[in-house]
């Protein structure tokens, strides 16, 4: 059972070597279309958190990737108009700093999924699908009903925002920044998985009477996974609107929910690269299959399909086989 | 704010009500006797619309319309049920979710690429068009009236038929102990695609009768479907009566909070600002009442948890 590490370290470096050979030939669409998988493979990983290790299938997580998206939107659309975000009871101005703006995306979506999670973990199974999914649509319609940013039109940045050092105009650069937030949120998730914490939440996703049972509370686990998935979750919306540099209430929408769940299922569940694999082969296809015809989702639709039905565990379980977990 | 406007929003959150039924019922019915959570019921309910507008268009009669509608999306459903959804009682909920998220992307693009992109048009039939003058001197359109009684006459079918029929008793053993009511003789595979097609039919139902009000275009069945879910939760998953009542109760929050709110705001706001307030408010109204609902009921009104 040594295939999976070999797989995901052919596809990190992979992702990197296909990156530098367009840097070298002078394909800066290709570096583009591979910092899109980046981003939207980290907003998996931040899915992956809650599906994958604490069993939630959570149909909103848009909310958070929207949060994110919206938090650049705000703050760089401030600072382009030199107008103050709020100015009583303290000044607060907009920025055009990647950092800040990250922490402000991390912190919003955190505080989202916190108050989200309280609630929706009350419940579990089919009506936890359904309540986040009610979530994501309560926010979406406020992005759009709420005029003083952009409403329906969304928000546009002209120029991507800036991180001390780099020249994030470039193509290659940007990729760099996303490529190594990728590799940390990886490694986070690995080192999560086998921490006490993860163990604790994979046991719950399993049994939770047992877990009860040695004095361990479910809910708890369960709330700061959920929270820490909307955080990781947060920051590749705010990527993914500084790499399109535009913000819209689509990022909201139960289809980015779905897209987001389905790099996961796609990759494979619970696996560590999951998300990245599904990402990669989303991106893929929606390349391919979108220059073949206009009604690519059809061909999409099959073979997610075909994915459900005949391939559990994902394009993972088909090439290293089943996990070595104990489940 | 005048009665007669309160009169009528009340009538419109009623006939949103009654709609939301339609949709709800299809899916708690599925859900209780097959465990099955279908994302892919809004796709049935566009089903249901584009046959009857092209239908309409075809033949220009407006029941021929209706009943194509019933049949295509029957027809839709158990045809879904007989190759894909059937896979899938067994699985997780996980699984159910993506395969029939799967099914929206290929109806959806199917129905696409079929009838284009532009949205289709589902005239008012003449017979039902213009208003009635309801007592109190309430104007109100005919056709919205007679939305709220058919749906309501349907939801009396299907009480009587869950309650009083031979197939009714069927599902609801089947939602009690599939194992038993399989060994007591009952072909259980023929009555989940049963189910699954009155469920379907009835969606397409409701797509057909709000297609003549909206446009009849692709992707209208998702926001349908969402706030069914809505209903479902706030009634209680399983439960028909739950889910007459909760769309009752969405139906009305929905449309009062619409007129409702911009004018509560208005008491001690700038207008502008009442009224952009009192929209962003009432656009999330039936979420704050659902997750109410969840910290009171987790299980929802007339649920068994």
């Amino acid at each position: 059972m040594r295939r999976e590490p070999l797989l995901n370290g052919a596809v990190f470096l992979g992702l990197l070597a296909l990156v530098l050979w367009a840097w070298a030939v002078d394909e800066p669409f290709t570096i583009t279309l591979a910092t899109r998988v980046a981003i939207l493979a980290l907003a998996g990983v931040g899915l992956n958190l809650a599906l994958g290790l604490g069993g939630l299938v959570s149909l909103g997580h848009a909310v958070f990737f929207g949060i994110g998206g919206y938090a650049m939107g705000i703050l760089a659309s401030h600072a382009q108009s030199y107008s103050p975000l709020i100015e009583w009871p303290v000044l607060i101005e907009g920025t055009k700093s990647m950092p800040v703006i990250w922490l402000v995306a991390m912190s919003a979506s955190g505080l989202a999924a916190l108050a989200i999670g309280a609630l929706s973990l009350r419940t579990s199974g089919v009506y936890f699908i359904m309540i986040t999914l009610a979530f994501g649509q309560m926010f979406y319609y406020f992005a759009i009903s709420w005029p003083a940013y952009g409403g329906e039109d969304g928000l546009s940045i002209y120029v991507r925002n800036g991180f001390p050092g780099l020249n994030t105009l470039d193509p290659i650069q940007f990729f760099a920044i996303c490529y190594v937030i990728l590799g940390l949120a990886l490694w986070l998730f690995s080192r999560l998985s086998r921490s006490a914490f993860g163990l604790a939440l994979g046991a719950a996703r399993q049994n939770a009477e047992r877990v009860m049972a040695v004095g361990i509370a479910p809910y708890r686990l369960r709330l700061v996974a959920f929270t820490l998935s909307g955080v990781i979750t947060g920051l590749a919306g705010a990527l993914f609107a500084d790499l399109n540099r535009f913000v819209s209430p689509t990022m909201f929408s139960w289809q980015t929910s779905g897209e987001i769940m389905v790099f996961v299922i796609l990759g494979g569940v619970a696996r560590l690269f999951g998300p990245v694999i599904g990402a990669a082969v989303f991106i893929l296809l929606e390349h391919m299959l979108g220059g073949l015809s206009e009604f690519w989702h059809i061909y999409l639709g099959a073979v997610l399909l075909g994915v459900v039905l005949f391939a559990r565990g994902g394009i993972i379980g088909l090439i290293a086989g089943r996990e070595v977990h104990h489940d | 704010m005048s009665l007669i406007l309160f009169t009528e929003q009340m009538l419109n959150g009623l006939q949103f009500g009654v709609m939301l039924f339609l949709m709800a019922a299809g899916l708690t019915l599925i859900f209780g006797v097959m465990g099955l959570i279908n994302l892919a019921h809004g796709s049935l309910y566009m089903v249901g619309a584009f046959a009857a507008a092209w239908v309409a268009g075809a033949s220009g009669s407006f029941l021929l319309a209706l009943m194509a509608s019933l049949a295509a999306a029957a027809a839709a459903g158990a045809l879904i049920e007989l190759t894909v959804i059937r896979r899938l009682y067994a699985r997780d909920h996980l699984d159910q979710v993506l395969a029939t998220f799967a099914l929206i992307l290929i109806f959806s693009e199917g129905t696409r690429w079929a009838f284009g992109s532009f949205p289709l048009f589902l005239d008012i039939p003449p017979l039902l068009s213009g208003p009635v003058t309801l007592p109190g001197g309430i104007e109100y359109p005919l056709y919205r009236l007679t939305i709220i009684l058919v749906g309501l006459t349907v939801a009396a079918a299907l009480f009587a038929l869950i309650a009083r029929t031979r197939i009714g008793i069927q599902i609801r053993a089947g939602e009690s102990d599939r194992e038993m009511i399989a060994a007591l003789g009952v072909n259980i595979s023929a009555l989940y695609t049963l189910v699954f097609a009155l469920g379907a039919a009835l969606a397409g139902l409701a797509g057909a009768l709000i297609g003549a009000i909206q446009s009849v275009q692709v992707g209208m069945g998702e926001p349908v479907l969402i706030l069914a879910f809505v209903v479902i939760v706030i009634g209680g998953i399983g439960s028909i009566k739950g889910a007459l009542v909760g769309a009752i109760l969405v139906g009305l929050t929905d449309t009062l909070g619409r007129i409702l709110l911009p004018a509560f705001f208005s008491q001690f706001m700038a207008p502008q600002a009442a009224n952009s307030v009192g929209s962003s408010l009432a656009s999330m109204a039936i979420y704050i009442l659902m997750a109410v609902v969840l910290v009171v009921r987790p299980g929802g009104l007339f649920g068994k948890a």
